[in-house]
């Protein structure tokens, strides 16, 4: 069991609240998943630039001057803004490779949480209160963000075994459920070239998606797709520079609920975590049809879908 | 009439006191509010009062229900009214997946869709829905009735028993062993009742009744490498 929220604003006076939002969301959900807690943000783009956000068991030396050090091996500015055991850093967009390849060289044990123009990810292990207060979620503003809270039942219960999972630029994912099928198809994706870190089912939905990404398919054919070569029970949360999608494997016993008003689109495993959003007593709810896969963009119609299977 | 803050007086001050209620209680009628989705609001009721849910539910809303009418104003998550014995339950919204499921006795309505897995192997309980049922509602289904005013979803009625299913939109498909049966005076009469107890706005002679072929009920040695 596991919990999952998503906010997607349409009304932007909401956008300096989405944090406070998200938080009370993502805390409702503890007891759907104490042990670990995560949240993406997408937000506070500079035209130009890119984030990297990055995460370190020993910050104190780790983030010690890592933005001057950065600086002498990438081109242009490097700004740093250190948040409990993350550290968010902003680069030329053009140096998001440079600066990878760099940090792996200066600062091996730095872990990379996300990499794109707005989105931050920040993930440890704990309540998902404490969580959400170590990196002061509730301040933080954005156009849109999803949170997962952990019950881990596949896999060790540690930083990089929290959701949300980076699967490509500007793109998360988060997972409620279980896949059975993670350890044949991670060999099979490790066969092909794909870095998958650790032995969690997620890891390897995320790396699929990234891998059917990188090889053609755009966020919906690879989620449509997944429906095909994931076997197991999930409802996915994904996060995109412009939006969010949602889809649920045929079974569907993992549970969703959805709600829509003219302010915002929200997700929540269960109703319980929408209650407080404003104009909830009117909002359209429903449940996401099983293998279905749904998205909602500030660039394109909203509520666009289209049957998967 | 007693009115129950669910969010400042809490889920078992509110049960323990809805359990309290005898046979020949006085306080008959309830209504609870701030429901805010919480979990197994009336559960394990038994004695012959209203309750009033002024909001949606979450998880086992009305479970192991005796006697009482319980009405949701909102709409209810999974498992609601899940192993009923006897009463009312009605939910004015939507029900999530396996309403109704395992239930023995009493009526479920359900003025909106139901969800997925809808009167999973009921045992007699009525089910009514105004709207749609999700897939695989009545697996392997024993006994009682389900009415669906709108249309039924995958797998309907997989490897059920002696339950009726009376569906007057679509079927999506048929789970196995699950036909579509002749509709005879008999049921028409039964229908009519249920449509009546369900406020349902619908005539009898629009539906198709659905049930179990009984090839699963034997064991046969032309399956037996299927077992």
């Amino acid at each position: 069991m596991c919990g999952i929220v998503g906010l997607f604003l349409k009304d932007k006076s909401l956008e300096p609240k989405l944090g406070d939002m998200l938080t009370d969301m993502l805390i409702t959900m503890t007891d759907r998943g104490p042990d670990s807690a995560g949240i993406a943000i997408y937000g506070g783009e500079t035209a130009g630039n890119a984030k990297l956000t990055v995460q370190s068991d020993t910050p104190e030396t780790d983030f010690e001057k890592l933005d001057n050090e950065l600086r002498k091996m990438v081109k242009g500015k490097v700004q740093m803004r250190v948040k409990d055991t993350h550290a968010v850093l902003e680069i030329q967009a053009d140096q998001v490779a440079v600066a990878r390849a760099a940090l792996a060289e200066i600062r091996p044990t730095v872990r990379l949480m996300s990499h794109g123009e707005s989105l931050e990810i920040y993930k440890e292990v704990g309540l998902p209160e404490k969580v959400a207060d170590r990196f002061d979620v509730r301040k933080l503003s954005g156009s849109h963000g999803i949170g997962h809270t952990r019950m881990a039942t596949e896999s060790a219960v540690t930083t990089m075994g929290a959701h949300p999972f980076n699967t490509g630029s500007d793109q998360c994912l988060v997972h409620n459920g279980s896949l059975s099928n993670h350890n044949s198809l991670r060999r099979k994706l490790r066969r092909l070239g794909v870095h998958i870190e650790t032995e969690n089912d997620t890891e390897v939905g995320a790396a699929y998606l990234t891998w059917k990404m990188q090889t053609g398919s755009t966020l919906g054919e690879a989620l449509e797709s997944s429906l095909d070569d994931l076997d197991g029970f999930f409802t996915f949360l994904v996060g995109t520079k412009d939006g969010f999608g949602v889809v649920r494997d045929p079974i569907a016993c993992k549970p969703a609920v959805m709600a829509e008003t003219d302010q915002y689109v929200a997700f929540g495993s269960e109703y319980r975590a929408l209650v407080n959003l404003p104009g909830i007593e009117d909002a359209r709810v429903w449940e996401p049809e099983p293998a279905t896969v749904y998205f909602w963009s500030h660039n394109a119609a909203p509520t666009a879908q289209e049957k998967a299977a | 009439m007693q009115t129950f803050d669910l969010e400042a007086q809490g889920l078992r001050a509110l049960n323990s006191t809805l359990h309290a209620q005898a046979e020949n209680t006085n306080q008959t009628t309830w209504e609870i509010i701030n429901p805010k989705g919480s979990h197994a609001i009336a559960v394990g009721l038994d004695a012959p009062i209203e309750v009033n849910v002024k909001g949606s539910t979450g998880y086992y809303c009305a479970g192991m229900n005796k006697q009482a009418t319980v009405h949701v104003h909102g709409s209810a998550g999974p498992g609601t009214a899940e192993n009923m014995m006897s009463g009312t339950v009605i939910v004015e919204g939507d029900a999530s997946q396996y309403a109704g499921a395992t239930g023995h006795g009493g009526t479920l309505i359900i003025k909106g869709n139901a969800s997925s897995r809808c009167g999973i192997s009921m045992k007699g309980i009525d089910i009514i829905v105004h709207g749609n049922i999700g897939h695989m509602s009545a697996f392997m289904a024993q006994s009682g009735n389900i009415v669906v005013c709108g249309d039924a979803g995958d797998a309907l009625g997989d490897s059920c028993y002696e339950a009726r299913f009376f569906v007057r939109g679509t079927v999506k498909s048929l789970g196995a062993d699950c036909v579509e049966k002749e509709m005879r005076p008999e049921h028409i009469a039964i229908l009519e009742e249920l449509l009546e107890r369900g406020g349902c706005d619908a005539k009898a002679s629009e539906f198709k009744r659905y049930g179990s072929a009984r090839n699963l009920y034997n064991f046969d040695v032309d399956n037996a490498a299927a077992y």
